[in-house]
């Protein structure tokens, strides 16, 4: 049996943790002890596109589970650090995998351990209503792909593991090109949504007059689009079709960087906005409108601070 | 000489109420906000703060009680420049009409509706307290100049100077206006919508290195837009930015686009950033900061439809 522990359990990390305890031994590393006791005693509720409770072992510290085979790293990008930082020392034989936006996610945790990771990016989404309940809204996929010392075999044992347990997943043999369209939809999308307000809605896609928000979407793209040609990654999805297909579901998204500003808590600006503007500089390719949105961003968070 | 304040919110009651002060000027103020307006008929138009002014004029609310005026001072937020001079054009029909405000593109929409039209710019500043009652944070200077494709004659525009120094509204006629006029209005499109969009005060958003460099960009391509039709400006919008950061000063001044943004207000960003990026792209200079920044603003006013 394979035994999973899942690392930070928000919306996407129960959702995670929830689904794989139906075919896996399944443990939550939490950061408050109430959320851990919550969870041994009540284990966690799904609703929304699926309807169960799963019982799951829980604790603050590593070194109160068992060791898992796989870890899956679920905190909010702005925790990653300090999550990986408590990884450090325990569990030499697991295997990690990033589930982050942006790029980058895999490397963090790299310079805290020598474990083998994959890196993976999640379009599913949930809402947390308690420690112990969350709601499954989008059934989206998890892409899966190998990264330090892993084969695109480990990414897909671990897709068909994800899929078994009742959520969407794909492995990747390289997982760059979807990672990229990722990054490329998210540090545009999510950015103008949080200075705007505005969820992901038709405004992205508008290209009526010159103002209209659609050009600016566009050429944010453009400029990432730019950066991903200069690193050599074909982007398997292009990111302005995604926003097009996006605004025209009908319910419009509310990206979580638009959540932690209306909540005034840090965003994940710089895994995602940031990530990409290293990477520009590194390459030496012009982004002067993504370091626009950073410093807007950048902005924002110190106003109310 | 008749004059009529068309839009006599803070900007326009400076104008009203100081140019009631003297003899030989009747005032006039045309606006929309009817308990505003009742208070000056029935009290005065009062000033405080910078300067202690209380005139009797005559306010209304319908046009067309307007007798016919020498002139018409302009001082509507810069959305409601066509309903306010479309409503009161036929008092202007032998006068000239001046703009006082913010933006450009505002000369163009007066002379869809009247002859004669004088450029203008002015600083001072103040704010709406109590109906009938301005606060005047700030004094400064006001230029007056001929709009070149449809002017006033130079004589009118240096009346018109005239009586608001007179009045207490240092005002300077000059032939060619639009210097200052693009001073000023490169430094609200390079400061307003940031502190808008980030909720920093003029002071904040200056003492950030990064922010400060996009606040420079916004300048570079303003003054680009400005060189290309051949405006010299009347000094460096820098420094303006720059002065007004200290602590002193308006460090701790929430730009007026904040404010509006704060109380959910339409902004004036179509005639400041959307205006530099419209000037832009007639004469084929690049403004792309200015576009992106007019449509983040334009997509804050949306999301309170939501």
């Amino acid at each position: 049996v394979t035994r999973v522990c899942i690392a930070g359990a928000g919306a996407i990390g129960s959702l995670f943790a929830a689904h794989l305890a139906r075919v896996a031994d399944v443990s939550a590393l939490v950061r408050r002890e109430e959320h851990a006791r919550a969870l041994r005693e009540h284990g966690l509720r799904i609703s929304g596109r699926a309807d169960f409770t799963a019982q799951l072992e829980a604790a603050t510290a590593p070194d109160e589970l068992a060791e898992p085979n796989l870890v899956i790293v679920a905190c909010k990008g702005t925790d990653l650090d300090t999550v990986a930082a408590e990884l450090a020392g325990h569990w030499p034989e697991a295997t990690l995998m990033t589930v982050q936006n942006g790029i980058g996610a895999d490397e963090v945790v790299a310079r805290h351990g020598a474990w083998r990771l994959l890196t993976a990016v999640t379009f599913m989404s949930g809402t947390r209503h308690d420690d112990t309940h969350v709601e499954y809204v989008l059934d989206t996929a998890t892409w899966i792909g190998p990264a330090r010392g892993t084969t695109p075999d480990d990414a897909r044992r671990v897709a068909d593991l994800i899929v078994k347990s009742g959520l969407k997943a794909e492995a990747f043999d390289d997982l760059r090109p979807a990672q990229w369209s990722k990054l490329i939809f998210n540090a545009t999308v999510n950015t103008v949504a949080a200075l705007t307000g505005l969820p992901h809605d038709a405004h992205f896609a508008a290209l009526g007059g010159v103002g209209d928000l659609g050009y600016l979407v566009r050429d944010l793209m453009d400029e990432g689009k730019a950066v991903a040609a200069a690193a050599g990654v074909p982007l398997r999805e292009d990111p302005w079709e995604m926003n097009v297909l996006a605004t025209q579901r009908g319910s419009a998204h509310y990206p979580s960087m638009l959540e932690d500003v209306e909540a005034h808590r840090p965003t994940e600006v710089d895994l995602i906005t940031g990530a990409l503007v290293r990477e520009a500089d590194r390459l030496g390719v012009p982004v002067p409108l993504h370091k626009t949105m950073l410093r807007l961003i950048k902005a924002k968070e110190d106003s109310w601070q | 000489m008749k004059v009529c304040i068309v839009g006599c919110g803070a900007v326009g009651s400076l104008f009203a109420a100081n140019l009631a002060t003297l003899d030989d000027v009747e005032v006039w103020a045309y606006d929309l906000a009817r308990e505003h307006v009742d208070a000056i008929n029935r009290d005065g138009l009062r000033l405080t703060g910078a300067g202690e002014v209380t005139s009797r004029l005559r306010a209304t609310s319908d046009a067309s009680e307007l007798p016919p005026c020498d002139f018409g001072i302009v001082a509507t937020k810069a959305m409601h420049t066509a309903s306010a001079i479309a409503a009161t054009a036929h008092a202007f029909a032998s006068g000239s009409v001046a703009t006082v405000q913010n933006g450009i593109g505002n000369e163009e929409v007066l002379a869809e509706h009247v002859e004669r039209v004088i450029r203008g710019t002015t600083f001072p500043a103040g704010k709406i307290t109590a109906p009938g009652v301005v606060q005047w944070d700030v004094k400064g200077d006001t230029t007056f100049g001929p709009f070149e494709p449809q002017p006033a004659p130079f004589e009118a525009v240096q009346q018109l100077a005239d009586a608001c120094t007179r009045g207490g509204m240092p005002a300077q006629a000059v032939p060619d206006a639009r210097g200052p006029q693009w001073r000023k209005v490169i430094f609200n499109a390079a400061t307003n919508p940031l502190g808008a969009l980030t909720g920093l005060t003029h002071g904040r958003v200056c003492e950030q290195p990064a922010l400060r460099r996009l606040v420079t960009r916004l300048v570079d391509e303003g003054k680009a837009v400005a060189a290309a039709q051949g405006i010299v400006l009347d000094a460096d919008p820098e420094e303006l930015i720059d002065y007004a950061a200290r602590i002193d000063v308006a460090y701790g001044h929430k730009a007026s686009m904040l404010q509006d943004v704060e109380a959910r207000r339409q902004t004036e960003v179509d005639y400041l950033n959307g205006g530099i990026a419209n000037f832009g792209r007639a004469l084929g200079v690049p403004t792309p900061t200015h576009e992106s920044i007019w449509a983040l603003v334009k997509g804050v006013e949306a999301a309170w439809q939501q």
